[in-house]
Protein backbone atom coordinates (compact mmCIF):
# COMPACT_ATOMS: atom_id res chain seq x y z
CA UNK A 1 0.00 0.00 0.00
CA UNK A 2 1.53 3.14 -1.14
CA UNK A 3 1.76 5.59 2.47
CA UNK A 4 1.50 9.20 1.42
CA UNK A 5 3.04 10.09 5.22
CA UNK A 6 3.89 7.26 7.94
CA UNK A 7 2.98 10.19 10.32
CA UNK A 8 -0.98 10.67 9.09
CA UNK A 9 -1.95 8.43 12.39
CA UNK A 10 -0.40 10.84 14.60
CA UNK A 11 -3.16 13.10 12.97
CA UNK A 12 -5.55 10.90 14.05
CA UNK A 13 -4.74 9.98 17.34
CA UNK A 14 -4.89 13.83 18.25
CA UNK A 15 -8.28 14.09 16.61
CA UNK A 16 -9.20 11.35 18.62
CA UNK A 17 -7.60 12.61 21.60
CA UNK A 18 -9.45 15.96 21.87
CA UNK A 19 -13.07 14.76 20.97
CA UNK A 20 -12.87 11.81 23.01
CA UNK A 21 -13.16 13.94 26.60
CA UNK A 22 -15.17 16.48 24.38
CA UNK A 23 -17.86 14.13 24.27
CA UNK A 24 -18.67 13.81 27.85
CA UNK A 25 -17.95 17.42 28.30
CA UNK A 26 -20.50 18.47 25.51
CA UNK A 27 -22.93 15.99 26.97
CA UNK A 28 -22.48 17.23 30.49
CA UNK A 29 -23.02 21.05 29.45
CA UNK A 30 -26.16 19.65 27.44
CA UNK A 31 -27.83 17.60 30.22
CA UNK A 32 -27.43 20.86 32.47
CA UNK A 33 -28.67 23.04 30.04
CA UNK A 34 -31.92 20.47 29.65
CA UNK A 35 -32.53 19.29 32.87
CA UNK A 36 -30.41 20.21 35.52
CA UNK A 37 -29.83 24.12 36.52
CA UNK A 38 -26.94 25.41 38.42
CA UNK A 39 -27.47 27.10 42.04
CA UNK A 40 -23.82 28.29 43.20
CA UNK A 41 -24.55 30.55 46.06
CA UNK A 42 -21.32 31.78 48.29
CA UNK A 43 -21.85 29.05 50.96
CA UNK A 44 -21.41 26.60 48.28
CA UNK A 45 -18.60 28.43 46.68
CA UNK A 46 -16.31 28.95 49.83
CA UNK A 47 -12.74 27.52 49.64
CA UNK A 48 -12.66 25.91 53.11
CA UNK A 49 -14.46 22.73 52.57
CA UNK A 50 -14.32 21.58 56.39
CA UNK A 51 -17.45 22.51 57.65
CA UNK A 52 -16.00 25.54 59.29
CA UNK A 53 -15.89 28.98 57.87
CA UNK A 54 -12.87 30.71 57.37
CA UNK A 55 -11.25 33.05 59.50
CA UNK A 56 -9.04 35.84 59.36
CA UNK A 57 -6.51 36.50 56.23
CA UNK A 58 -4.70 33.74 54.49
CA UNK A 59 -2.00 36.34 53.27
CA UNK A 60 -0.02 36.01 56.64
CA UNK A 61 3.48 37.04 57.15
CA UNK A 62 5.82 34.44 58.25
CA UNK A 63 9.04 35.82 60.79
CA UNK A 64 11.58 35.87 58.83
CA UNK A 65 13.86 34.05 61.71
CA UNK A 66 12.58 30.70 60.24
CA UNK A 67 15.77 30.80 57.82
CA UNK A 68 17.53 28.92 60.23
CA UNK A 69 15.14 26.21 60.72
CA UNK A 70 14.90 25.74 57.16
CA UNK A 71 19.21 25.58 57.02
CA UNK A 72 19.40 23.49 60.11
CA UNK A 73 17.05 21.08 58.15
CA UNK A 74 19.17 21.41 55.06
CA UNK A 75 22.09 20.15 57.41
CA UNK A 76 20.54 16.64 57.75
CA UNK A 77 18.33 16.46 54.66
CA UNK A 78 22.17 16.90 52.30
CA UNK A 79 23.85 14.53 54.47
CA UNK A 80 21.41 11.68 53.99
CA UNK A 81 21.56 12.01 50.39
CA UNK A 82 25.01 11.19 50.97
CA UNK A 83 25.02 8.90 54.05
CA UNK A 84 22.68 6.34 52.29
CA UNK A 85 24.56 5.18 49.20
CA UNK A 86 27.67 5.86 51.38
CA UNK A 87 25.83 3.04 53.43
CA UNK A 88 24.78 0.96 50.91
CA UNK A 89 28.69 0.67 49.25
CA UNK A 90 29.99 0.19 52.65
CA UNK A 91 31.89 -2.93 52.49
CA UNK A 92 33.04 -2.60 49.11
CA UNK A 93 34.67 0.92 49.88
CA UNK A 94 38.47 1.44 50.23
CA UNK A 95 39.47 3.00 53.72
CA UNK A 96 40.18 6.57 52.24
CA UNK A 97 36.60 7.52 50.87
CA UNK A 98 35.59 5.83 54.07
CA UNK A 99 38.06 8.50 55.93
CA UNK A 100 36.62 11.23 53.60
CA UNK A 101 33.47 10.59 54.57
CA UNK A 102 33.47 10.71 58.09
CA UNK A 103 35.27 13.99 57.61
CA UNK A 104 32.39 14.81 55.58
CA UNK A 105 30.20 13.39 58.01
CA UNK A 106 32.05 16.01 61.11
CA UNK A 107 31.63 19.11 58.61
CA UNK A 108 27.98 18.60 59.21
CA UNK A 109 27.70 17.55 62.23
CA UNK A 110 29.93 20.68 63.05
CA UNK A 111 27.35 22.80 61.75
CA UNK A 112 24.59 21.13 63.63
CA UNK A 113 26.99 21.60 67.19
CA UNK A 114 27.39 25.49 65.99
CA UNK A 115 23.36 25.55 66.04
CA UNK A 116 22.66 23.59 69.49
CA UNK A 117 25.02 25.78 70.38
CA UNK A 118 24.01 29.21 69.67
CA UNK A 119 20.54 27.82 71.01
CA UNK A 120 18.62 27.75 67.64
CA UNK A 121 17.56 24.47 68.51
CA UNK A 122 15.81 26.07 71.56
CA UNK A 123 11.95 26.03 71.12
CA UNK A 124 10.16 30.07 71.98
CA UNK B 1 -46.27 3.76 29.63
CA UNK B 2 -49.25 1.45 29.01
CA UNK B 3 -49.33 -2.55 30.53
CA UNK B 4 -49.07 -3.60 26.68
CA UNK B 5 -45.85 -1.91 26.32
CA UNK B 6 -44.45 -2.88 29.14
CA UNK B 7 -45.05 -6.63 28.33
CA UNK B 8 -43.84 -6.04 24.86
CA UNK B 9 -40.58 -4.74 26.57
CA UNK B 10 -40.31 -7.76 28.86
CA UNK B 11 -40.49 -10.17 25.75
CA UNK B 12 -37.72 -8.08 23.34
CA UNK B 13 -35.52 -8.23 26.82
CA UNK B 14 -35.68 -12.25 27.11
CA UNK B 15 -34.55 -12.33 23.48
CA UNK B 16 -31.91 -9.72 24.65
CA UNK B 17 -33.08 -6.45 23.53
CA UNK B 18 -32.98 -3.76 26.09
CA UNK B 19 -35.17 -1.04 25.92
CA UNK B 20 -35.32 1.53 28.38
CA UNK B 21 -36.28 5.72 28.27
CA UNK B 22 -33.73 8.27 29.45
CA UNK B 23 -35.06 8.88 32.64
CA UNK B 24 -34.45 5.36 33.47
CA UNK B 25 -30.89 5.34 32.48
CA UNK B 26 -30.42 8.59 34.15
CA UNK B 27 -31.32 7.05 37.86
CA UNK B 28 -30.23 3.43 36.93
CA UNK B 29 -27.04 5.26 36.77
CA UNK B 30 -26.94 7.52 39.69
CA UNK B 31 -28.23 5.07 41.90
CA UNK B 32 -25.67 2.79 41.46
CA UNK B 33 -22.88 4.87 41.80
CA UNK B 34 -24.38 7.25 44.95
CA UNK B 35 -20.77 8.59 46.51
CA UNK B 36 -20.88 9.13 50.29
CA UNK B 37 -19.53 11.82 52.26
CA UNK B 38 -16.38 10.89 54.54
CA UNK B 39 -18.09 12.01 57.27
CA UNK B 40 -18.71 10.27 60.85
CA UNK B 41 -19.47 11.99 64.16
CA UNK B 42 -19.95 9.35 66.61
CA UNK B 43 -20.01 4.97 67.11
CA UNK B 44 -22.27 4.82 64.22
CA UNK B 45 -19.58 6.19 62.10
CA UNK B 46 -17.54 2.88 63.02
CA UNK B 47 -20.70 0.42 61.91
CA UNK B 48 -20.21 2.75 58.50
CA UNK B 49 -16.51 2.18 58.17
CA UNK B 50 -17.59 -1.52 59.08
CA UNK B 51 -20.23 -1.03 55.79
CA UNK B 52 -17.60 -0.12 53.74
CA UNK B 53 -14.52 -2.90 54.77
CA UNK B 54 -14.82 -6.32 53.43
CA UNK B 55 -17.08 -7.97 55.23
CA UNK B 56 -20.02 -6.21 54.31
CA UNK B 57 -18.54 -4.82 51.34
CA UNK B 58 -20.59 -1.69 50.10
CA UNK B 59 -18.93 -1.65 46.59
CA UNK B 60 -21.50 -4.37 45.78
CA UNK B 61 -23.99 -1.34 45.64
CA UNK B 62 -21.90 1.34 44.61
CA UNK B 63 -21.10 3.46 47.45
CA UNK B 64 -17.94 2.50 48.14
CA UNK B 65 -16.40 5.79 47.09
CA UNK B 66 -16.25 7.49 50.19
CA UNK B 67 -15.53 11.54 49.16
CA UNK B 68 -13.49 13.39 51.35
CA UNK B 69 -14.64 16.32 49.59
CA UNK B 70 -18.20 17.39 49.97
CA UNK B 71 -17.74 19.00 46.31
CA UNK B 72 -17.44 15.17 44.90
CA UNK B 73 -20.18 13.75 47.35
CA UNK B 74 -24.31 12.84 46.71
CA UNK B 75 -24.56 11.39 49.98
CA UNK B 76 -24.09 12.44 53.52
CA UNK B 77 -24.61 9.64 56.07
CA UNK B 78 -25.17 10.98 59.31
CA UNK B 79 -23.27 8.63 61.54
CA UNK B 80 -23.84 9.86 65.21
CA UNK B 81 -24.95 12.51 67.63
CA UNK B 82 -24.85 16.35 66.25
CA UNK B 83 -24.06 17.63 69.59
CA UNK B 84 -25.09 21.43 68.69
CA UNK B 85 -21.57 22.91 68.41
CA UNK B 86 -21.54 20.27 65.31
CA UNK B 87 -25.28 21.13 63.64
CA UNK B 88 -23.87 24.22 61.69
CA UNK B 89 -20.96 22.64 60.15
CA UNK B 90 -23.21 19.70 59.20
CA UNK B 91 -25.80 22.15 57.27
CA UNK B 92 -22.59 24.20 55.89
CA UNK B 93 -21.30 20.67 54.42
CA UNK B 94 -24.42 19.93 53.04
CA UNK B 95 -24.93 23.01 51.69
CA UNK B 96 -21.55 22.59 50.14
CA UNK B 97 -22.39 19.53 48.40
CA UNK B 98 -23.87 19.29 44.75
CA UNK B 99 -27.06 18.86 43.51
CA UNK B 100 -28.28 16.16 43.66
CA UNK B 101 -28.06 15.29 47.44
CA UNK B 102 -29.20 13.11 49.81
CA UNK B 103 -29.13 12.66 53.66
CA UNK B 104 -29.26 8.99 55.28
CA UNK B 105 -29.63 9.79 59.08
CA UNK B 106 -28.18 6.83 60.50
CA UNK B 107 -28.66 6.25 64.19
CA UNK B 108 -30.87 6.95 66.55
CA UNK B 109 -28.75 10.08 67.65
CA UNK B 110 -28.88 11.76 64.00
CA UNK B 111 -32.68 10.47 64.31
CA UNK B 112 -33.80 11.77 67.46
CA UNK B 113 -30.86 12.45 69.72
CA UNK B 114 -30.99 9.04 71.28
CA UNK B 115 -29.95 8.30 74.40
CA UNK B 116 -28.31 11.65 74.78
CA UNK B 117 -32.15 13.55 73.86
CA UNK B 118 -31.71 14.80 77.41
CA UNK B 119 -28.54 16.37 76.40
CA UNK B 120 -28.21 20.20 76.70
CA UNK B 121 -26.26 20.10 73.92
CA UNK B 122 -27.12 17.38 71.71
CA UNK B 123 -29.70 18.59 68.73
CA UNK B 124 -32.86 16.42 68.64
CA UNK B 125 -32.54 14.95 64.84
CA UNK B 126 -30.65 16.60 61.79
CA UNK B 127 -34.00 16.45 60.08
CA UNK B 128 -34.35 20.05 62.18
CA UNK B 129 -32.54 21.94 59.61
CA UNK B 130 -32.02 19.69 56.16
CA UNK B 131 -34.33 17.08 54.43
CA UNK B 132 -33.21 13.76 55.67
CA UNK B 133 -34.34 10.98 52.93
CA UNK B 134 -33.85 8.04 54.83
CA UNK B 135 -33.97 7.31 58.38
CA UNK B 136 -32.13 3.83 59.89
CA UNK B 137 -32.93 3.41 63.55
CA UNK B 138 -30.98 1.62 65.92
CA UNK B 139 -28.46 2.51 68.23
CA UNK B 140 -26.21 1.74 66.49
CA UNK B 141 -27.49 0.19 63.46
CA UNK B 142 -25.69 -2.96 62.02
CA UNK B 143 -23.75 -2.43 58.87
CA UNK B 144 -26.70 -4.60 56.92
CA UNK B 145 -29.34 -1.84 58.49
CA UNK B 146 -27.18 0.83 56.59
CA UNK B 147 -26.48 -1.17 53.15
CA UNK B 148 -30.76 -1.41 53.41
CA UNK B 149 -30.97 1.95 54.32
CA UNK B 150 -28.52 2.64 51.20
CA UNK B 151 -31.20 0.57 49.02
CA UNK B 152 -34.28 2.00 49.73
CA UNK B 153 -32.41 5.28 49.08
CA UNK B 154 -31.70 3.93 45.60
CA UNK B 155 -35.00 2.89 45.49
CA UNK B 156 -36.11 6.20 46.16
CA UNK B 157 -33.73 7.75 43.44
CA UNK B 158 -34.66 5.38 40.70
CA UNK B 159 -38.34 6.52 41.57
CA UNK B 160 -37.50 10.31 40.92
CA UNK B 161 -39.19 11.67 37.64
CA UNK B 162 -36.49 13.81 35.02
CA UNK B 163 -39.49 15.90 33.76
CA UNK B 164 -42.51 17.45 35.63
CA UNK B 165 -44.27 18.80 37.99
CA UNK B 166 -43.15 16.73 40.77
CA UNK B 167 -39.58 16.40 39.44
CA UNK B 168 -37.24 16.32 42.09
CA UNK B 169 -35.66 19.78 44.00
CA UNK B 170 -31.62 18.95 41.74
CA UNK B 171 -33.89 19.39 38.95
CA UNK B 172 -35.82 22.78 39.38
CA UNK B 173 -34.19 26.13 39.28
CA UNK B 174 -36.95 27.43 41.56
CA UNK B 175 -35.48 25.94 44.39
CA UNK B 176 -33.07 26.83 46.39
CA UNK B 177 -30.66 23.78 47.31
CA UNK B 178 -29.12 25.72 50.21
CA UNK B 179 -29.95 25.30 53.78
CA UNK B 180 -29.77 27.71 56.93
CA UNK B 181 -27.26 27.80 59.05
CA UNK B 182 -28.12 27.48 62.17
CA UNK B 183 -25.51 30.73 64.74
CA UNK B 184 -25.10 29.80 68.37
CA UNK B 185 -27.63 32.13 70.49
CA UNK B 186 -28.10 32.52 73.99
CA UNK B 187 -29.00 29.08 75.02
CA UNK B 188 -30.09 27.37 71.69
CA UNK B 189 -29.17 27.37 68.33
CA UNK B 190 -30.99 30.12 66.56
CA UNK B 191 -33.09 29.22 64.63
CA UNK B 192 -33.90 26.14 66.86
CA UNK B 193 -35.05 24.39 63.58
CA UNK B 194 -35.90 25.34 59.89
CA UNK B 195 -39.44 25.80 59.66
CA UNK B 196 -39.19 24.93 55.84
CA UNK B 197 -38.36 20.91 56.58
CA UNK B 198 -39.32 20.38 60.18
CA UNK B 199 -42.18 21.51 62.36
CA UNK B 200 -42.30 20.72 66.22
CA UNK B 201 -45.13 18.57 67.13
CA UNK B 202 -48.07 19.54 68.63
CA UNK B 203 -48.03 18.13 72.11
CA UNK B 204 -50.59 16.13 73.41
CA UNK B 205 -51.88 16.87 76.97
CA UNK B 206 -54.38 14.42 78.35
CA UNK B 207 -57.35 15.58 81.03
CA UNK B 208 -56.81 19.40 80.55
Amino acid sequence: MDNPSPYWFLVVFGAVALVFPLIPLALARLWFLVFSPQKPSKEKNAVYECGLESKGDSWMQMKIHYYLYAIVFLIVDVEAVFLIPFAAAYAALPVGAIVAMLFFVLLVAEGLVWAWGRGFLEWK
Amino acid sequence: MTEADEKTIQDLRRSGILLTTLEDLYNWGRSNSVWPLQFGLACCAIEMIAASMSRFDIARFGSEVFRPSPRQADLMIVSGTVTKKMAPQVVRLYNQMPEPKYVIAMGACAISGGPFKQGYNVLKGIDRYIPVDVHIPGCPPRPEALLHGLMELQEKIREQNLTGENRPRHLRSDVSGEFPVPEFGTCDLEPPSNPAVWTPPEPIREGL
